[in-house]
This record gives C-alpha cells, sequence and structure tokens, in this order.
C-alpha cells in the first residue's frame, strides 16, 4: 500500500453572506443580493482579476469559492496540471443565467457575453483558466449535495491514479438564493491528515462553525 | 467626433463591465485586445452587439472585427463612415 | 485494471435516421439531414440550415408510446434508449447492478419549455421560473424508470462533450465494479434559445458545414439522441451477448484557456487523446479511424486538427467528422458518435466526410470522404469537445476473438 493516501486539505462554503474555510468564519457581509455581495468579496480579498466582472453569478460564486480554497496552495505547480480535477454538481443546472438570456432574447437583444455562461461547466473552466488546472472535469446534475456518489467518483479518480489531486464540492445558485460548499482532496502522506471519507466531508460540510 | 468617443469609452466600460477601468483612462488609440485592454473573442461578439444598439451597424463579418475594434479612434472612424 | 467494458447495443435517433439502420443508410447514400428548418419555428428558418430529426413530437410521441405533451428531449432520449436495451429484459437487467447515465448540455432541463407558444401566449400558463425549476433534473429519471431500470441514475452536463462524458463515467463505474451494466448517452433537441445563442457566437453556417475544409465557415445545429449498452466481461457471458467492441480507453482533460475558444494548439485535445492513448496501451499506428469532433467552426477544426498533428504526425489513420450529416448535436454528439464508432468497428466501415476540398490552412489533414465498406476496423478514436474546456477522448477497439 503507498504511504500517499487521499487526504482532506481543507474546504470552503459560501453561503447566506458568509464565508467559512476550514469551518472558521471567514467573511461576513449584511447585504442580501448576491451580485453585490459578490462585488464586496472582490474588493474585501483584493482579488486582482478584471475578467471576474464578466462571470454570471454561478460562476462567481464557483470561482470565488475555489480561490478562497486555493489560496497560495499553487495546487498546478505542486502537481502535473493534467493530475489535478475538478468535479462538481448542483441542481438547478445555469438556469440563473438561463432565465436572464431567454428574458433578453424576448427584449430583442441577447448578449452573447451572456449566452457563454448558459451552461453549469462553465464554471469550472473558469477555475481552470484561474488556476492552470488542466486534469478531469465533470459537472453533475443532481436534486441534492449527493456526497456518497461524489466520493464514489472522486475516490475513483484518485485510486486509478488518473488524479493526484481534486476539487469536489456542490455550487447552487437561483436569484439571490446560492451555496457553493468545495473541498480539496489531494494523496498526501501526512499522517496525521484528516483522510478522504463520507463521514469526514459530511462533517466538514454540516459544520458551518461559529454562525 | 470627440463627444462620440467619450460615449464610445463609456458604452465600452459598461457594455464589457470593465468595471476596474474608468472611461478616460482609455486611451483614443490604445489596442482595445490582448496587450491594450486585454478583451478576447467574447469581448469582441459584445461590442458588434454594441454597434448595432447604440448606431444601428451591423457588422455581419465577424473577420473585420479585429480592424473596427483595434482602437477607439478605428471604431469611430467607422461608426462615422457607416452611420446612415 | 479490473473487467473489460462491453459496448453490447446501441440505439441511435438523428437527422440522418430514426434508428441505425437508416442513418448508415444516410452515410451510404450521401443524404446529409441538414435542411431548411421543419420543425423548429424559427424567424431564422430561412437563414440557418438545421439538422432536424424529420420527426414531430406527435410522431415521436406515437413511435415510443409516450405522451406527447412530454418534452421533445424527453421523446428523443426515450426512443434511442429503448432501441438500445430492446433486446434486453429490463427486469432480468435489474438483477444485476444496473445504472442509467445520461447526458445533455442543458443539464436534464429541456428549454424547449421556454418557447411553447402556447405557453408563450397563455398568461394563465403560470410562472415561467416555476414550470422550469420543476422540470429541471427530472428528464433523466423518467426516462430511466420509463426504461424500467431500477438501480443508479445521474445526469452529466458538460457542454458539447457531455455524453462521451456519461459513456466515460458508465466505463469508469464498471471497470470500478460498482456497476455491472450501464445503459449511457445522451440527448438535445434542437431550441430556439441554443440557435440564437449560438448565433450571436457567429458561428453557425448559412450553409451546409463544412468541417475540416479551409472553406469552413461554422457548424450547423442538430438534435438527437444515442445510448450505448455497456456491460462489464461477467454481464456480457451471463446475457450471451456478442460485443460491438470494447471499451478501451477513455481520458478527459481541461484546455484551460477559455469559456469557448480552444487553445491554438489544442492543448487539451492533446491530453485528451493522449491520455486515452495511453490508458488503452495503443500505439498511434494502431489506430484504424478517428472521428474527430470536427465541428466546422474555425477554432475547433483548427485547434483540433492542431493537436491530432502532434500526436499522429507524419502518418494519420482515416479520419473525418460525420457532423456534415448529423449536424452538432451538441450534448448527444459524443454518444451518436461513439454509437457511429462501435458499429464501425462492428460492420467494417469508414463514414464519409461531407464537403471537403481543401485540408485547414496550415494542417495536413485528409479526411475521408467516401463511405467504405468491407475495411478492417480494429481500433476507433472519437474525439468530444465542449464549452468550459472540456475534452474527451474515447478509444474503442475490436474485442478479442
Amino acid at each position: 500500500m503507498s504511504k500517499f493516501q487521499p487526504k482532506l486539505i481543507g474546504s470552503c462554503r459560501i453561503s447566506n453572506c458568509q464565508i467559512h474555510k476550514n469551518t472558521n468564519l471567514i467573511f461576513k457581509s449584511d447585504y442580501q443580493s448576491f451580485a453585490t455581495f459578490a462585488d464586496e468579496c472582490y474588493t474585501h480579498f483584493k482579488l486582482a482579476y478584471p475578467k471576474f466582472h464578466k462571470m454570471d453569478k454561478l460562476s462567481k460564486l464557483g470561482w470565488l469559492c475555489a480561490d478562497i480554497l486555493l489560496n497560495n496552495t499553487n495546487l498546478a505547480i505542486k502537481y502535473d496540471p493534467f493530475k489535478v480535477g475538478v468535479v462538481l454538481s448542483n441542481k438547478n443546472s445555469s438556469l440563473d443565467t438561463d432565465i436572464k438570456y431567454y428574458n433578453m432574447l424576448k427584449t430583442g437583444v441577447a448578449s452573447p457575453a451572456v449566452f457563454v455562461y448558459s451552461l453549469p461547466n462553465i464554471v469550472i473552466g473558469e477555475i481552470c483558466i484561474r488556476h492552470g488546472i488542466k486534469g478531469a472535469n465533470t459537472f453533475f446534475i443532481s436534486e441534492r449535495f449527493n456526497i456518497p456518489q461524489q466520493f464514489q467518483y472522486v475516490n475513483h479518480l484518485l485510486k486509478s491514479s488518473e488524479v493526484d489531486a481534486c476539487i469536489g464540492g456542490w455550487v447552487e445558485l437561483l436569484d439571490d438564493n446560492y451555496e457553493a460548499f468545495f473541498y480539496l482532496v489531494e494523496k498526501s502522506d501526512i499522517t496525521n491528515g484528516n483522510e478522504y471519507t463520507i463521514k469526514n466531508i459530511e462533517a466538514l460540510y454540516n459544520n458551518r462553525g461559529n454562525d | 467626433m470627440t463627444e462620440l468617443k467619450e460615449n464610445l469609452k463609456r458604452q465600452i466600460v459598461e457594455q464589457l463591465n470593465l468595471k476596474d477601468i474608468k472611461p478616460e483612462e482609455i486611451g483614443d488609440d490604445q489596442p482595445l485586445f490582448v496587450e491594450g485592454l486585454g478583451l478576447d473573442s467574447i469581448d469582441a461578439l459584445e461590442l458588434i452587439v454594441l454597434l448595432q444598439q447604440n448606431y444601428g451597424i451591423k457588422l455581419t463579418r465577424a473577420e473585420d472585427g479585429p480592424t473596427v475594434f483595434r482602437s477607439v479612434n478605428s471604431m469611430a472612424d467607422y461608426i462615422m463612415a457607416n452611420k446612415k | 485494471m479490473g473487467t473489460s467494458v462491453y459496448v453490447v447495443n446501441v440505439g441511435i435517433i438523428s437527422a440522418i435516421g430514426n434508428n441505425l439502420r437508416e442513418t448508415l443508410k444516410s452515410f451510404e447514400l450521401h443524404q446529409s439531414g441538414v435542411a431548411e428548418a421543419r420543425f423548429l419555428t424559427t424567424r431564422h428558418h430561412q437563414e440557418f440550415p438545421l439538422a432536424e430529426v424529420k420527426l414531430s413530437n406527435y410522431e415521436l410521441a406515437q413511435l415510443t408510446g409516450l405522451d406527447r405533451r412530454l418534452s421533445r428531449t424527453i421523446l428523443l432520449s426515450y426512443h434511442a434508449a429503448q432501441q438500445a436495451i430492446a433486446p434486453f429484459n429490463s427486469a432480468e437487467l435489474n438483477q444485476m447492478k444496473t445504472g442509467f447515465i445520461s447526458a445533455s448540455s442543458v443539464g436534464g432541463m429541456d428549454k424547449t419549455e421556454f418557447f411553447f407558444e402556447d405557453f408563450l401566449n397563455d398568461p394563465e400558463s403560470g410562472d415561467l421560473h416555476d414550470v422550469m425549476h420543476h422540470d429541471c433534473g427530472k428528464a433523466t429519471d423518467y426516462v430511466c424508470e420509463k426504461l424500467g431500470l431500477k438501480g443508479f441514475v445521474t445526469t452529466i452536463s458538460t457542454a458539447c462533450s457531455s455524453s462521451a462524458n456519461a459513456i466515460m463515467l458508465g466505463s469508469r463505474m464498471i471497470k470500478s465494479g460498482q456497476l455491472d451494466v450501464v445503459v449511457a448517452g445522451g440527448v438535445d433537441a434542437l431550441t430556439r434559445f441554443t440557435l440564437n445563442g449560438f448565433n450571436t457566437l457567429m458561428i453557425v453556417d448559412r450553409k451546409q458545414c463544412r468541417p475540416l475544409d479551409s472553406s469552413r465557415e461554422g457548424l450547423n445545429l442538430g438534435e438527437g439522441a444515442a445510448y450505448v449498452v455497456l456491460m462489464s466481461e461477467a454481464a456480457s457471458k451471463k446475457f450471451n451477448t456478442s460485443p460491438l467492441c470494447e471499451v478501451a480507453g477513455y481520458c478527459n482533460a481541461n484546455d484551460s484557456h477559455h469559456q469557448t475558444a480552444l487553445s491554438d494548439e489544442g492543448n487539451g485535445p492533446f491530453l485528451a487523446m493522449q491520455g486515452a492513448l495511453k490508458m488503452s496501451g495503443l500505439r498511434t499506428s494502431d489506430i484504424s479511424y478517428i472521428n474527430m469532433h470536427g465541428t466546422g467552426t474555425q477554432n475547433n477544426d483548427s485547434a483540433e486538427g492542431r493537436a491530432v498533428e502532434r500526436i499522429f504526425h507524419p502518418s494519420y489513420p482515416k479520419l473525418g467528422s460525420t457532423k456534415s450529416f448529423t449536424g452538432h448535436t451538441l450534448g448527444a454528439s459524443g454518444s451518436i458518435e461513439a454509437v457511429l464508432s462501435a458499429v464501425a468497428i462492428q460492420k467494417g466501415l469508414i463514414y464519409p466526410n461531407f464537403s471537403f476540398t481543401d485540408p485547414v490552412n496550415g494542417l495536413h489533414l485528409y479526411p475521408e470522404i467516401k463511405y467504405l465498406e468491407n475495411v478492417e476496423v480494429t481500433n476507433v478514436l472519437s474525439n468530444s469537445f465542449g464549452f468550459g474546456g472540456n475534452c474527451t477522448s474515447l478509444i474503442f477497439s475490436k474485442p478479442d476473438q
């Protein structure tokens, strides 16, 4: 057995105007609209990434969550970029942007920059571009965050050595209701780390810290 | 012409969500793409929408984009030449 | 390594046929499915030819026995999946660990719902928001239930590589022993939403598309559905099947370059093809045919072509794109082309690349333009690339005799 075992390295959760990193509350805002909250985060975390403002809300949410999760981990340098994966899921696909585009069609002025985001996996593309990730990536649609199912899939990617590290999680947004929860799993030789198991992902997901 | 260019700069910033840039920071002859304002192919398509919406000009050949959208100056020239 | 994964049956519907037999006949007769729009209500119908399935929703409902008020997505999906499992008894399949993995570029939600004229004209029909919300993610479950399959069900949505990824996931789950039998594939129905959107991206050809040709001006949108039945060795023996082929390799990579455009060098496609080859243990000279993604857009064909050259130069297998026949069926294209690849191996066929005169500038790729029969086809590489940088390559091989 290899001494490199999948370990849960960290997590980030964004919901209800709050950001938790590894269950610690690191940012909180009073604003209710996601658009304003996203702008606030951009300023607060000093994210110099002009393209952020061009993304749709779902991509902003996922991109922020990944950025805070990966903050300075240099994943795509530490590992072969082709060995870093991203596996996400949500319930409503890109519905928020689909509706926006649909309403544009009705008024006759359709924006190509909006249409581009009418696919859920564009958020994975944005994350990959930002962090130089090139490995296996998939987007699943499911009623709820099915942790056991996602675990099985990511675990297989790790066990079959298709990836050495992977971002997994849930990124859902419709209007101003949103929730993103991402975790980072890496094959690591640290002995006292948090094992990559369904139970441990659930613990991270369910423990919102002191909010 | 100066007014047209000022309007264009404001419209570009608005249409392309360039929140980190103020309209007056864009030079008349500054390249808009890649090394200039860092715009990409989707932005070019948005500029086509901008021309249509605000000036009633339809650019049908995507390959004309790079010439027309080289800078604010080239856009203004194109608008003047094609305005009905 | 796990068990081998076999493709034991297929089902397909697209603009060139409502089943496999009709599909192959269209290739043989060089009859493309791209034509003036008949079923999609659009003010663009004379401007952009489409590759429509040549059946109305009413006719599809009659053919499938389903309710005609269901979405076109569900009707197409069920029709193709039903063909694929027709030789089997679902109750017997359910005795093993069975899965249904479907894919769509709209993530299980049928955007045609947007455009029901009734809906738009009827203020009593409720809030658009609720209708769509209600429908989301349900199409896969509905079709699965109608097929009588019980077990694992999921929906994948990764743009135009969606259904190739469904087949990859099914293969993985069989290899890892989680499942024995998987019906995997995808569906997409034409909508005004996608036609308008692709039009604003200025990548829709006003004539028939010319994939891999220097004169190409864009893609033709199409629709359809296709599914494969995948089985483990044990399941394949139990059901006494004669597999069409084996899933010998698969790989997914992200091009990590742009939301919609591939990198000039085709880095994502290169990684996907290289990864699939490595997994299969095959050399480039073992590949008999490449079914390219070949959409007919400037960007795809030059980036994909460049990646093919990087891997195969200086000697190329037969290659081509089937999208000048089927149109670009988006989320369904990966599985439609997987079905064609599997059948190419089973029957010894190479499909024509409909319209070709000169190769893409700077490249040396000459697609096959004839329909070839009685060819020895042992390994087929099938490419599917989607927006968001999602690149997938699948390799199918002749099963060991």
